[in-house]
């Protein structure tokens, strides 16, 4: 009879591997999306084009060769990196990129009528984007936020490619050792939905405490 | 002699190859309440979004209080403004629009008191007391703390017209604010904007299609057809004794559509 306690306490830690990577990963995703979301709605030409670069190159190749460049790659170059933080590189600038466009179409969303009444107020850009459209646009945002996330925490198992000690990476060790597949990935099945289920339970709660006052209701 | 406020000069607007506005011309005096009328599509919407920046001009030249609106001097020469003095130029002009264009996401107050904050350094205090005076005005004092979609069109109208106000601007543009609203609340705005004539001497264009508004609140009543201005004159001439056909013929129209003249 194997004692899986041991086994499950490996897993565990793997975890928690897998937890620091989609929070670090969804932070940089944030940034990064709302950077390029709005650098590719901006005025200026050059910002726009690195922006579009950048989302149509993260979205058009795959997280795994993203991944592999992050940390094989890079240190060609003098930049070398922990596997946590290849694996936050590449995870945070993958989902980023899908976040880049749902910032974009949510800030688009938010229509003409606004943005002139800003101008007939005499608003700065900066200060219509900050206090008129993006207040209204974040809550358009946030239900693919929540999908992005969602994703992004599953893309956490292909970091075991890079010797990080996630939980399917943990998962696959206490299969090798006890020759039991049921058990570890029965585990970690439940152990990753849980954390899909706290995403969602998150993303809904801040999605009421955005649109409070809200009513749903456009003029 | 006081100078024009507005002086339009020989103005071009084209999107694309249709001509809206052809070579138009106007002046506007200091105080002038102008109604400007005619058909839809006729440019008279399209002179007020010039006017207040939505839209930029093709060819020729606007002053504004003796200033160019889209041309600035820069060592001796005319040149295209930049934003900076398009922001400058904008502190001069307000707009009421059609439909209110409230931002649903503040209450009617934040709503009037978030320009004078970020335009000119006005500390809220100072914000909210002068929206509260204008919310008086128009009728909505006990509204303050609504958020827009609590309200009805007329109320929203009624706030975006005193939302305008805060930032006390010379000239006041109103683009068919009626027309998007029920009949039965067409009144309580018209009643505010005619308080207003009667109380300030700003400048106001009104484009509507409420001829017996425009009637008793114009000094003046301009006709637009395709982009020029077929007929102007005082109001009780133009509704009364139409002198040009198209004139005619539109007033005719609306008459049978059953606007009261």
């Amino acid at each position: 009879m194997i004692d899986w306690s041991g086994y499950i306490g490996l897993i565990l830690q793997g975890a928690w591997v897998t937890v620091e990577l989609t929070l670090m990963g969804s932070a940089l995703a944030v940034v990064v999306a709302f950077a390029a979301g709005l650098g590719r709605v901006g005025r200026f030409l050059a910002v726009r084009a690195l922006a579009t670069t950048y989302i149509e190159f993260f979205r058009g190749t795959s997280i795994f060769v993203q991944l592999f460049w992050a940390y094989f790659v890079l240190p060609f170059v003098g930049i070398t990196l922990t596997p946590l933080q290849a694996g936050v590189l590449a995870l945070g600038l993958n989902v980023g990129a899908y976040g880049a466009e749902v910032v974009r179409g949510a800030v688009k969303a938010i229509g003409r009528e606004q943005r002139e009444a800003c101008v007939a107020l005499n608003l700065t850009r900066y200060q219509a984007m900050r206090h008129i459209i993006l207040p209204q646009a974040l809550p358009l945002m946030l239900p693919t936020f929540g999908n992005n996330a969602i994703e992004l925490l599953k893309g956490t198992a292909v970091v075991s490619l890079i010797s990080l000690t996630d939980m399917t990476f943990q998962a696959q060790v206490v299969r090798a050792q006890t020759g039991s597949t049921l058990v570890p990935f029965a585990t970690i099945l439940v152990l990753y939905f849980i954390m899909a289920w706290l995403i969602s339970l998150g993303m809904r709660w801040l999605e009421r405490h955005v649109t409070r006052g809200l009513d749903g209701v456009r003029i | 002699m006081t100078e024009p406020i507005i002086r339009i000069d020989n103005i071009v607007k084209r999107y694309g190859p249709l001509t809206v506005l052809d070579g138009l011309s106007m002046e506007v005096m200091p105080g002038e309440k102008l109604a400007l009328i005619g058909p839809s599509g006729s440019g008279k919407t399209t002179i007020l979004r010039i006017l207040m920046t939505l839209e930029t001009i093709s060819d020729g030249f606007i002053q504004i209080d003796g200033e160019q609106l889209f041309h600035m001097k820069k060592a001796g020469n005319l040149v295209p403004a930049d934003e900076r003095h398009l922001h400058r130029m904008r502190e001069k002009i307000g707009m009421v629009f059609q439909h209110f264009n409230l931002f649903p996401h503040k209450c009617v107050l934040d709503n009037i008191t978030l320009a004078p904050m970020l335009t000119k350094d006005i500390d809220r205090a100072t914000a909210e007391k002068r929206a509260m005076e204008l919310l008086d005005m128009v009728g909505l004092a006990d509204k303050a703390r609504s958020m827009p979609a609590q309200l009805s069109g007329g109320q929203k109208q009624r706030v975006a017209i005193a939302r305008a106000l805060a930032l006390s601007p010379k000239i006041m543009l109103f683009d068919e604010v009626t027309s998007a609203l029920d009949p039965e609340l067409v009144e309580e705005v018209l009643s505010v904007m005619r308080k207003l004539a009667a109380e300030t001497d700003m400048t106001m264009l009104l484009v509507t299609h409420e001829m017996g508004f425009a009637h008793d609140f114009a000094d003046r009543v301009l006709f637009f057809d395709r982009g020029k201005i077929v007929e102007e004159g005082k109001p009780a001439d133009i509704f009364r004794h139409p002198k040009q056909e198209r004139t005619q013929t539109f007033l005719r129209k609306i008459i049978a559509a059953g606007h009261r003249v």
